[in-house]
């Protein structure tokens, strides 16, 4: 009860602190339908949708990655990390809470972000909704925690493509061919490990 | 309250610290200082629990019985002091958090400006704000890194009164005649 009220007063500081700011959703809204408008005249017309699809994800995963390299600004410039570090929570609330937080800014940029994509391309089913919202969780759970370790590098901005990209390779992999058990295999793997891990990234060595 | 024997800590191929030994016991008082790049900070932020020693045995108290100030107030600019304070209060388990909140504002001269965002506060301001979170769960060792900075007379005069409540401190400072007399136990890094 107490982890959960300890996430929920997380969650709830960082969509502060971006209803304050309006830094991030407004950014990963403009990029994803940028992208999106610049892939419609990019590709030939009469191109499959399979191809459109991967433009899609592709589209999606670069938006994420915008939020990401975000997520921690505040606790990086102000040194937060050493605040939330001191107090008695459980350092994997600090990764869940932030998490919840992109995944909220996320499905704000997918709720734009697919009806535009029905738009220009083709309609989007079930099946790719539902593997969107299952990507989701695994880009917010690995892409917080790498997150979290790039703000401690020198070459933050550089760091997390590189941990992330490779990453989300299998997420592109699942969602693209609409594999729906390997999305949530990758979640729990990915979450599990995050959840595991995260006390070790914050705390200096 | 605190036991460190032999604590060392390195940075790369730079030793910050080298066997260092600290024994305080409960309401002592420890002032550190030392010219610039001494490990006064690196000390602090070792018995903060905040970075691991590279050498040697630290005891420390669990993470709720510490109270940390750093060099940065380590508060969120964009929320106001009372967002602030509620956030870390929730997250130390605070009893009576609003009760707490309230009178630690009035405290250090906040009240009034309680719903303003802290990134329009002067840096001073900030360093009372600071001081206020690390007060907050009324911790039984406070550990100070240079608390005086940008203090002005009414907020240096309030962290005096700081240090005659009935806890134990560590305080790195290079002002150490305000506190000289107030010192269980001296740290001098060369």
């Amino acid at each position: 009860m107490r982890y959960a009220r300890d996430v929920s007063a997380l969650i709830r500081k960082d969509l502060l602190l971006e209803l304050r700011a309006k830094e991030t959703l407004p950014s990963m809204l403009l990029f994803v339908l940028a992208a999106l408008t610049i892939f419609h005249f990019a590709l030939p017309h009469g191109t499959g949708h399979q191809a459109a699809l991967g433009l899609l994800w592709s589209a999606l995963i670069f938006t994420a990655l915008l939020g990401l390299t975000r997520a921690f600004v505040a606790e990086r410039e102000q040194g937060m990390f050493d605040a939330l570090v001191l107090t008695p929570c459980d350092r994997s609330a600090i990764w869940l809470g932030k998490s919840v937080a992109v995944l909220a800014f996320l499905a704000a940029a997918e709720v734009v972000a697919l009806p535009a994509f029905a738009i220009f391309f083709s309609g989007v089913g079930g099946r790719t909704i539902a593997a969107v919202a299952l990507a989701d969780v695994g880009i917010c759970a690995v892409g917080t925690l790498f997150g979290a370790m790039a703000v401690a590098g020198r070459a933050r901005e550089l760091l997390m493509p590189l941990l992330f990209l490779p990453a989300a390779i299998p997420i592109v992999v699942g969602g693209v061919g609409g594999y729906l058990w390997f999305l949530a295999l990758y979640d729990a793997i990915f979450a599990l490990l995050a959840w595991a891990t995260f006390e070790y990234v914050i705390v200096e060595a | 309250m605190i036991t460190g024997r032999g604590l060392e800590k390195r940075f790369g191929d730079r030793r910050v610290l080298r066997g260092v030994d600290v024994d305080l016991e409960r309401g002592g008082f420890l002032l550190v200082t030392g010219r610039n790049g001494s490990g006064k900070t690196t000390l602090l932020r070792l018995l903060a629990g905040l970075s691991a020693p590279d050498g040697g045995t630290l005891e420390l108290p669990s993470r709720e019985t510490i109270g940390y100030l750093g060099h940065e107030p380590l508060v969120y600019r964009e929320l106001t002091p009372l967002e602030n304070l509620t956030l870390f209060g929730r997250l130390y388990r605070v009893p009576e958090r609003a009760e707490r909140v309230g009178m630690l504002l009035e405290r250090f001269g906040l009240w009034d400006v309680r719903h303003e965002r802290v990134s329009r506060f002067s840096r001073g301001m900030q360093q009372r704000l600071g001081l206020c979170r690390a007060l907050l769960h009324d911790p039984q060792l406070l550990l100070f890194d240079e608390p005086y900075n940008a203090l002005d007379a009414e907020g240096a005069a309030l962290l005096d009164a700081t240090f005659d409540e009935p806890r134990t401190f560590v305080v790195a400072t290079h002002e150490a005649a305000r506190v000289e007399r107030r010192a269980t136990q001296r740290l001098a890094f060369a």
